[in-house]
């Protein structure tokens, strides 16, 4: 074997240097940074004291700001549990279909997730808000009585995350389901099993890391989402991405707005490990093969 | 009626009509509301109550707007240069990590956290450090920003080429009496040159689209405002005409570049 496929080379090492680097200055320190400003005391003028605080943290959990992010928790949960519902369905009905149709159907399915954000969300502006589509099909076909507003709305928070993250909950639940083989369904009938028990005793549980996988990533995606409660939720509508927000670039409070980010990483940190859990579970303990 | 290979089983006619209503239902829900933004920007009266006939003047009037224009500008310097240099990152990055494969469970974690961060935290935690360094933020600020998740999607494209890398070319160029670089420069990288494309117009994308580490890092003023600021910007004012086309084209933008990358890369985008 010559040098360069040699795992001991110096080599490889230099080509990754350039980019590792990179990501040290710009991604390990700043959040590095961001976890001891954590603990440091806000200065009277919106700057920085240099000394060392617990306050930032217990804010964290002060009735007033833990309220928001329970709310924050809630909307994230309801939001990953739609897209769950409907992206399995979806990705069941896609595996369902004939093979060949199979990759053109999940290109459709993800082509929007890979178009802008703000764009996807603007999309749901222009149906909701009061002269929106929908309203005007409800005049349309008769309806003369007021309607209640849609736009800015806790509902409209959550259809506008459950759209946006729909997407990758399909991509998640189809893997599992397009490797499933036939005959483990077959062989559930011939033993008895209704078409209902099946799904409940034999497909489900073999695809549940794949429901876990979205689930994870709607929730992580949306509980620090700022985006989609500022424009659907509207100016007072406050989850945890938009305090963070707030704390940096109004309230000037950085050391608080640090706190709420590293109480926020924490979090997701653990659903993370907790679907790596259920991964390694599903695949009945044995770590799957390197790449 | 057709029957699937694999995958879940298919019990009769009812199911299979089940699944049709499904997958009807739910492209419905992903499609409508961007097919009504489509179809307003070409409205000539450009409001929902009525349509008036077909026009592009909106898209016309997205050209004599020099906010919009200013803030495309900004748009394309930052894409062009954050996809260059973490195209360029990203390339060694995945070359050095497949060599070297015996790779600890911290550099993977590295290498995958750009993917997963979250925008918010990455944002003010680059926001907090320029601002404590004392850098003047503007453009370059968002591009070295932009690199960092950029070099990540990059490397997850080309590794997962590399998967099905044959090494003995490598091998053989080497007894050949190909130095590494040259190996590298003439061997390896016209190899992956198809992954490294498709990274490449993945990165463009993903930097055009992004507002949020862009709106932290951009500093005060409007000088580096970038196209999803101002649309950011123009979305509270409430809805136009102006803004559904302009939506209209920064979907198309991605889209066209999207599905080129899937084309030259068949299945490589990361979570495919």
């Amino acid at each position: 074997m010559n040098g360069f496929l040699m795992s001991t080379d110096r080599r490889p090492m230099l080509l990754m240097t350039p980019a590792l680097l990179w990501l040290f200055g710009l991604m390990v320190v700043p959040c590095l940074l961001i976890l001891v400003l954590a603990f440091f005391r806000r200065g009277i003028y919106g700057g920085i004291e240099y000394t060392w605080t617990f306050e930032n943290i217990a804010l964290v959990f002060d009735p007033l700001y833990f309220q928001i992010f329970m709310k924050s928790a809630g909307i994230a949960g309801l939001s990953a549990a739609i897209a769950c519902v409907l992206g399995y369905a979806a990705a069941y009905a896609i595996a369902a279909m004939p093979r060949r149709h199979q990759p053109l159907l999940l290109f459709f399915a993800v082509l929007p997730f890979w178009s802008n954000y703000l764009v996807r969300t603007y999309a749901w502006i222009v149906l909701l808000n009061r002269e929106g589509l929908i309203v005007n099909l409800a005049r349309w076909i008769g309806y003369e009585g007021e309607l209640p507003s849609m736009l800015y709305t806790e509902q409209a928070v959550v259809i506008g995350l459950v759209y946006n993250y729909l997407p990758f909950v399909i991509l998640s639940c189809y893997a599992p389901l397009s490797r499933l083989s036939p005959e483990i369904a077959e062989a559930s009938r011939d033993l008895g099993g209704s078409a209902w028990t099946t799904f409940r005793r034999v497909t489900l549980p073999m695809t549940v890391p794949g429901i876990a996988t979205g689930f994870v990533f709607v929730f992580v995606l949306s509980i620090g989402n700022f985006v989609t409660p500022a424009l659907l939720g509207g100016g007072q509508f406050q989850m945890i991405g938009n305090l963070v927000y707030a704390q940096f670039l109004t309230a000037n409070d950085w050391p608080f707005g640090a706190a709420l980010s590293m109480v926020l990483i924490a979090v997701m940190l653990g659903l993370l490990m907790g679907q790596a859990v259920v991964a390694e579970r599903a695949s009945g303990g044995k770590r799957a093969p390197d790449g | 009626m057709p029957l699937a290979e694999s995958g879940p089983p298919m019990a009769d006619r009812n199911t299979f009509r089940l699944m049709l209503l499904i997958l009807g239902v739910v492209f419905a829900f992903l499609y409508i509301p961007i097919s009504v933004l489509v179809g307003l920007s070409f409205n000539e009266g450009g409001l929902p109550t009525a349509w008036t006939g077909f026009s592009t003047k909106w898209y016309g009037a997205l050209l004599e707007n020099d906010d919009i224009l200013k803030a495309a500008g900004n748009t394309l310097i930052v894409a062009v240069f954050s996809t260059l240099l973490s195209t360029i990152l990203g390339t060694l990055l995945a070359v050095g990590v497949e060599i070297r494969r015996r790779n600890g469970k911290w550099l993977e974690t590295v290498i995958f956290a750009p993917m997963i961060i979250p925008d918010i935290v990455l944002a003010i935690a680059l926001l907090s450090m320029f601002s404590l360094m004392g850098v003047k933020m503007g453009l370059h600020t968002i591009i070295v920003s932009h690199v960092v998740f950029n070099l990540a999607f990059v490397c997850a494209v080309v590794r997962a080429r590399l998967k099905s890398f044959d090494w003995s070319i490598v091998e053989a160029s080497a007894d050949l009496g190909g130095s590494t670089l040259n190996t590298l420069r003439r061997v390896v990288i016209p190899v992956l040159m198809p992954a490294i494309i498709a990274g490449a117009l993945l990165a463009f994308t993903l930097s055009v689209d992004e507002f949020i580490i862009a709106f932290f890092t951009a500093g005060a003023g409007r000088s580096s405002i970038t196209l999803p600021m101002q649309i950011f910007a123009m979305i509270r004012f409430g809805v136009t005409p102006e803004i559904n086309a302009l939506a209209t084209l920064v979907m198309s933008v991605s889209v066209v570049a999207l599905a080129l990358s899937q084309r030259l890369n068949k299945g490589g985008l990361p979570g495919q």
